[in-house]
């Protein structure tokens, strides 16, 4: 997004001299942040940052002015998703903090680097109750890679650096910075970077050589070997070297939720999602592999489900930046600790290239995508087939975040994603409401790109507020509301195991059309499965946001299903 | 619980403030179990010495270890379960002692747990007690037929035999 550069405004905020004037803790804020190279800041004022805000307009730091602070953490995160640099938000002291708490936890859960600046109360009163004061480092102690609470001006370019540093490297994750009032008014210059060093953080980057040969021994002998390819594929920017060692060695690869995008969903290898609501082929390569390479993956139990009869065949190598991920949930007969481009780097220099025909032949004969087309069997609209022209019509070349739910699963099949850093959800933490507030953080760190919410009538709900940022940012986010009139996967899990026993999901909508015309953004709400590629053209024919509600069949599932804790026994392929 | 057995870390960490919030959070939240914590100095200014006895089996041991290693102010975890350990723990307890009960309480700590008599008041006793946990343990059952007031455990400390050591040189974990 291009900062609008009025001639006479800048000639006015040039005096007096931000030289000129002292500088405090708040210009050293600032200074520091332009050298880890910020260009935007989502945030909303509050007491204890105004000396922050008063010099923010000194700098040249795009502030997106969010309509709360959820909104400025899922931004951030959805920054820092799209465009791999950290995401920055900021927020007043007290309930400011907290409300960045579900948006940090989000970013937490998926190894995301976002850095969250929090304004405290003076010193003198930390400790004291005092007016919008809560401490918010012990808050987020669970939910972040690292906080800090800063003390002295002097201590601010350290901190600032480190936290950048931490947020950014190893296993990315976000960084809490809490500084009190007083700190950002106190008097003082950022001094001149230093090395970062921290005692006890010195993440394994190269994986142990000997680690790999005894992965490639495995990998050699195996028959039917698969690669379960994760989030870290994307963070470490593996993407090509996984498919020249996918293509080499002939190995398919399963991808988890939030490794789709790592590797091209249309590629011939590529199987597409695996785990409860994985393909049906994938999920059975998985039970019939002899051999699983996990690359940049948990093994969350949403890819698992019921651990001990998980992948019952495979010995399983696991190849992770993180060590406490190996072993943690399953049985790992090789370890491999470093960067997942690192580690496929060294496999490639070991491995020469493999064929498991018969093997691919198999897994081809199971492939079945889940069904989709316009119609419901009710005759209403298909919200799978929403997603499928959306895919259609955008080439596959959006830009798409969701909130989480029955939306989300249908996206994630039927939006395949050839493209690193187009698919943004929230997997770990499941955050409802993140959907809008991302996507408008992409707009503004993906100007280039076409960007589109798709989101659940509930989430929406959760966060909509934000679409009077977005109008206020102009930023070109498509959002299309897939409306069932269920808070619907919850509903889907009432409808097969509670017996249809539909407490408190239903849920009713205000009008969207109304609430697209209150806030100034062209909207169309479609019914019918015959509008739906008008509807998208016209969208995309429109330069700023548009909002698409999808009217859809009510009681539609999503399938295959592997129940929770079930395993590919219990797998249900479709409906019944 | 297979395999489940009392396992005693030490960890060297940064000393500084809020560490060992960190490292209790990191225990509560992933819910390991830890049957002491003992905190103090150590030979390397700036670094601190934690002894935690922690109950599991070998999977969850490496778990709690590997957790540890994630919080930043964590430079080195050793698990020094086994034989060649010396452990402490040192326990101030108040005992109720009358006339008739004092003289057999006073025999019974000194002579067996060679353990002082540090207070001593007309209805009770205090006695200081070191050793390894499991014979503060043992004293305690003993002395509690005559009425225990009050019980004051450090959490055990311990550090190997010979010349092995868990240290680390601050410079050598910087290069």
């Amino acid at each position: 997004m291009v900062v609008q550069t009025n001639e006479t405004e800048t000639d006015r905020r040039a005096e007096p001299t931000p030289a000129a004037r002292p500088s405090n803790g708040a210009r050293v804020l600032c200074r520091a942040l332009q050298r880890e190279g910020v260009r935007v800041i989502f945030g909303y004022p509050g007491g204890a940052v105004i000396p922050l805000y008063d010099v923010l307009p000194e700098f040249d730091i795009h502030h997106v002015l969010v309509r709360h602070e959820q909104g400025a953490a899922h931004a951030a995160d959805g920054y820092a998703r799209a465009t791999g640099r950290p995401g920055v938000c900021l927020a007043t002291s007290g309930p400011g903090a907290t409300n960045l708490v579900t948006g940090i936890a989000t970013a937490m859960l998926d190894s995301i680097p976002l850095v969250a600046i929090t304004g405290q109360v003076p010193q003198a009163v930390i400790g004291t109750d005092a007016f919008q004061e809560i401490d918010i480092t012990g808050i987020t102690l669970p939910i972040t890679k690292h906080n800090f609470v800063v003390r002295r001006v002097a201590d601010i370019g350290p901190t600032i650096q480190q936290a950048f540093h931490l947020a950014t490297t190893g296993r990315p994750g976000p960084v809490l910075v809490d500084v009190p009032k007083d700190v950002l008014l106190a008097e003082g210059e950022l001094a001149p970077p230093e090395p970062v060093q921290l005692l006890g953080y010195r993440p394994t980057i190269v994986p142990h050589r000997r680690q790999i040969r005894r992965a490639a021994e495995v990998l050699r002998a195996a028959q039917r070997p698969l690669i379960l390819a994760g989030h870290g594929i994307l963070i470490s920017g593996a993407t090509e070297e996984l498919v020249r060692f996918a293509e080499r060695t002939q190995i398919p690869v399963g991808l988890t939720l939030l490794g789709i995008g790592g590797f091209p969903g249309s590629h011939p290898l590529c199987l597409g999602m695996v785990g409860m609501h994985g393909f049906a082929h994938a999920n059975r390569a998985i039970h019939e592999a002899d051999v699983i390479v996990g690359i940049g993956m948990r093994f969350d139990d949403r890819v698992t489900g019921r651990v001990s009869e998980f992948a019952p065949r495979a010995q399983i190598i696991h190849i992770d930046i993180d060590p406490a991920e190996i072993g943690k949930n399953v049985e790992t007969a090789v370890p491999v600790v470093g960067d997942a481009r690192e580690a496929l780097l060294a496999l490639l220099d070991e491995l020469e290239p493999l064929r498991h025909d018969d093997w691919l032949a198999q897994i081809a004969s199971w492939r079945k995508r889940p069904a989709s087309g316009p119609v419901a069997p009710t005759g209403e609209l298909a919200p799978q087939y929403v997603v499928e022209r959306l895919h259609a019509l955008t080439e596959g070349r959006a830009i798409v975040t969701t909130d989480v739910g029955q939306h989300q699963m249908w996206a994630a099949q039927f939006y395949t994603c050839d493209i690193p850093h187009q698919w943004i959800t929230s997997g770990g933490l499941g955050t409802m409401g993140f959907g809008v507030p991302a996507a408008m953080g992409v707009a503004l760190g993906r100007p280039d790109a076409e960007v589109w919410a798709v989101v659940g009538d509930g989430g929406v709900q959760m966060t909509m507020f934000e679409f009077g940022t977005i109008v206020q940012e102009r930023a070109p986010v498509h959002i299309a509301i897939i409306n069932n009139g269920y808070l619907g996967m919850v509903r889907q899990w009432q409808e097969l195991f509670h017996n249809r026993n539909y407490s408190e999901t239903p849920i009713s909508s205000p009008d969207y059309m109304l609430i697209a015309q209150a806030y100034g953004i062209p909207g169309r709400r479609v019914t019918r499965p015959e509008e739906v590629d008008d509807a998208i053209r016209w969208a995309r024919s429109i330069d700023g946001p548009t909002l698409l509600e999808f009217v859809v069949n009510q009681e539609e599932n999503v399938y295959p299903m592997i129940p929770s804790g079930g395993s590919i026994r219990d797998m249900i392929e479709e409906e019944a | 619980m297979e395999g489940v057995r009392r396992h005693t870390l030490v960890v060297l960490v940064e000393d500084r403030p809020g560490v060992m919030n960190r490292v209790m959070s990191l225990f509560r939240q992933r819910g390991f179990n830890v049957d002491s914590i003992a905190v103090g100095h150590s030979e390397q200014p700036g670094l601190s010495r934690m002894t935690l006895v922690v109950q599991g089996d070998d999977r969850t041991v490496e778990q709690v270890t590997k957790q540890l290693y994630k919080l930043l102010e964590v430079i080195k975890v050793t698990d020094v379960t086994g034989e060649n350990l010396i452990q402490r723990e040192l326990a101030l307890v108040k005992v109720a002692a009358n006339e008739r009960t004092r003289g057999d309480i006073m025999r019974l700590v000194s002579e067996v747990y060679r353990a002082r008599i540090v207070d001593a008041a007309p209805d009770t006793l205090v006695i200081e007690v070191t050793g390894p946990s499991e014979k503060i343990d043992s004293l305690i059952t003993l002395i509690r037929p005559y009425g225990i007031k009050e019980v004051a455990r450090t959490g055990c400390v311990a550090i190997e035999r010979g010349s092995g050591s868990v240290a680390v040189r601050v410079e050598d974990a910087v290069a």
